[in-house]
Order: C-alpha cells, then structure tokens, then sequence
C-alpha cells in the first residue's frame, strides 16, 4: 500500500522531466536556427542603411508616431527644424538599400505597417526616398 | 549625434552675423543677422515680407515662376487643374505699354483664408508667413473663395515624387509658401534667387519689422503699393512701381 503512492509519484516526475528536456530541446533547436520558419509569421523587412536608430528599437516601435506628430506640429506651426526625429531623418536611416524606399511590400514602413493592419497616410504627401545629394542644403 | 563643440558654433554665428553687417547696403538680399537656431521657434518680432520693383521685372521673364515649380515640385501647370502658386500678370496700357508683375500669396497680416477655415489648417505663422497645415486641411476650399487674389491652389491629383522639403498631396490646398523651408535655414526664396540670377533682381526680400532692413528703407524711401488696399489685409507683398 505504501508503495503505490510514491510509484506514482515517481512516475508523474519522470514524465514532467522528459516533457521538460523535450521543450529545452525544441527551444535550443529554434535558437539554433534563426532563420527556420515560426508558427506566427513575421513581416520581412528589407534592410536600410542606417546602423543605429535615434532611439531604442523597444521604444521606437511604440511610440514612433508619437514623436512624428510632435515634431510634425513643431515644424509646420514654430518652423522648428530639428532632424533627429524628423520623418525626413527616418526615411535617409531606413529606405531600403535596393529599392531606395521605405514603401513597397518590403519597405520598412509600409512591410510593418501592412502586416499589423494600420493605415499609413505619411506617404501619401512625403517623399517615401532620400533627398538626393544634390539636394542637400547649403547654407 | 557627435558633441557639439559650442565654442566653434558660437564663433560662426558671430561671423555670419558680422558678415551680414558688413556687406554695404543694397548689396544683402536679406539679413544674415536674423539667422536663426534648428530648434528656435520661428519669432514674431521678424515680418518676413516681399518688395516687387514693377520697373525691373520683365514681361517677357518667367524665372520666379519657374523657380518655383522647381523647388517645390510643382508640375508648372501641365493641366488646367494644376497648382499654381506664383504666375505672372501682363497688365497693358490703353497707349500700349506693357508692365509685368508676379502674383502669389501676399501673406497678409489679417488674412482673410485664416478667417474663414473652419479647422484650423489655414494659420499664420508667428514670422508673418501664412500656410496651410495639410495635416489638418480638409479640402473645403473655403480659403479659396474667401482669398482675394485667387492665391491658392487645390490638389486634384494624386502626387507622386514629392521634394522631401515640400511634401504636398491630392485633397489638400497650397499656396506660396515664401519658401518657409529656405526661410528656416537662412535662405531666401527660390523665386527671389532666380530673379536676382537672370540680372533683373525686381525681388527684394526682408524683414519688414526690422527699419535697417533693406526691404524697410526702400519702402520708406520710394512709394509701394498693396494690392487691394482697400481691403486693409496689410500684405507682406508690396509692389513699387504699379
């Protein structure tokens, strides 16, 4: 009688152990491989030539359109013309290093803005590519 | 963002304003010494206005307008429907004699597109210059009709190749800008640049607050006219000659 408790007891923590080693082993096995497919699909994103965003990435994904409906009624009503979170300074760091762009199905904007479903108007008036260098102002 | 070396920046601001001093007068086309910080706000102690010497500019010349077109990527009136934010007007004498001016937005200091807009989109700016914020316009075109000089302009089309500087888009009105995006990196307007490169130099732009400018002595000095006085808009475009 005394022993059919902890028989079963022992087996229950057998099971919990293995189910344990198989899910650090799938786990290990997803961080091995970066590139291998994910239940929940993710956007693809063509790179852009910036290296280093103006603001954490975490931070950055949040609040983003914050920071450019701040600077864009800065701009356009007190003619305050900081770049650091101009839309201008982001579309120079983050158009695509092939396609010059940060719209397209891969464009940094619209490949993100198209996966989570959110409506992007910005391009519909700014210029979605750099200033081309000829452009750039001389004082 | 590299550290900023504040003793440099501050020696070049000096110069530049020394500089603006020291040209003799008549040779500035604006007051270096106005230059102004990225993140200063626009002042309001500065009118930024316009001085069109009818006596120089020329029928035949359309430099300004094209200009314009350039610097702002408008497309220069390829359909009726087009933007036009600076044209040239031929007024003819009975007797036969031609005399030529540039019309756009006269920047008034009551202005009447301020007045009428319903959001808010149409403002001045604290430097006198009037614009339309295309984050808040809705299209109704009210400033269209409430403007006397037929100064602005609707979006029809969809735009496409925007200048990063000048973003502009279908639904939304715009006039002349007074190349507010210059303005704020001490540039004077296109068209005041292309007028004074063909040799005409019939564009003078200043401050009028400013009575050293050379905008303000020459309107002490000669008469100017405002177009449509009558309305008492006091615009920031003066005409001498008209």
């Amino acid at each position: 009688m005394a022993g059919v408790p902890g028989g079963a007891c022992t087996r229950r923590t057998a099971l919990f152990a293995a189910a344990l080693v198989i899910a650090l082993a799938a786990a290990v096995g997803a961080q091995a491989a970066p590139g291998a497919p994910t239940r929940v699909p993710l956007p693809s994103i063509e790179a852009g030539a910036g290296e280093r965003c103006v603001e954490d990435t975490a931070f950055m994904r949040r609040n983003h359109m914050e920071l450019l409906r701040h600077q864009r009624d800065v701009t356009v009503h007190e003619g305050i013309r900081t770049t650091r979170h101009s839309l201008a300074n982001c579309v120079t760091c983050h158009a695509g290093r092939k396609t010059g762009r940060v719209t397209g199905e891969r464009g940094f904007c619209q490949g993100c803005h198209s996966y989570a479903g959110i409506a992007l108007d910005c391009f519909e008036c700014h210029a979605d590519k750099p200033a081309p260098p000829m452009a750039e102002v001389t004082r | 963002m590299s550290e900023v070396d504040h003793g440099r920046r501050k020696f070049l601001w000096e110069s530049a304003a020394l500089a603006g001093i020291a040209l003799a007068p008549g040779i500035t086309l604006y007051d270096l010494a106005h230059g102004r910080r990225p993140e200063a706000a626009a002042s309001g102690k500065v009118r930024w206005g316009l001085l069109v010497d009818m006596n120089r500019c020329q029928p035949a010349c359309d430099a300004c307008v094209r200009a314009c077109d350039t610097e702002n990527g408008l497309s220069g009136g390829k359909t009726v429907t087009d933007s036009q934010w600076i044209r040239k007007i031929d007024l003819t004498d009975p007797r036969g004699s031609v005399r030529s001016l540039p019309m756009m937005c006269q920047h008034c200091a009551d202005p009447p597109c301020v007045d009428v807009c319903p959001t808010g989109a149409s403002f001045k700016r604290a430097d006198g210059i009037v614009l339309v914020d295309r984050h808040i316009c809705i299209g109704c075109r009210y400033c269209m009709m409430a403007c006397p000089y037929g100064a602005r302009s609707f979006v029809f089309e969809p735009v496409a190749n925007q200048k990063p500087e000048v973003p502009r888009g279908k639904g939304c009105v715009e006039s002349c800008t007074l190349c507010v995006h210059r303005i704020d990196r001490d540039r004077i307007p296109a068209c005041v640049e292309a007028c004074a490169a063909t040799g005409h130099a019939a564009l003078l732009f200043g401050d009028l607050n400013d009575p050293q400018s050379e905008i303000s002595k020459r309107i002490a000095a000669v008469a100017t006219t405002q177009v449509r006085a009558d309305l008492r808009l006091d615009t920031a475009v003066r005409y001498q000659g008209l």
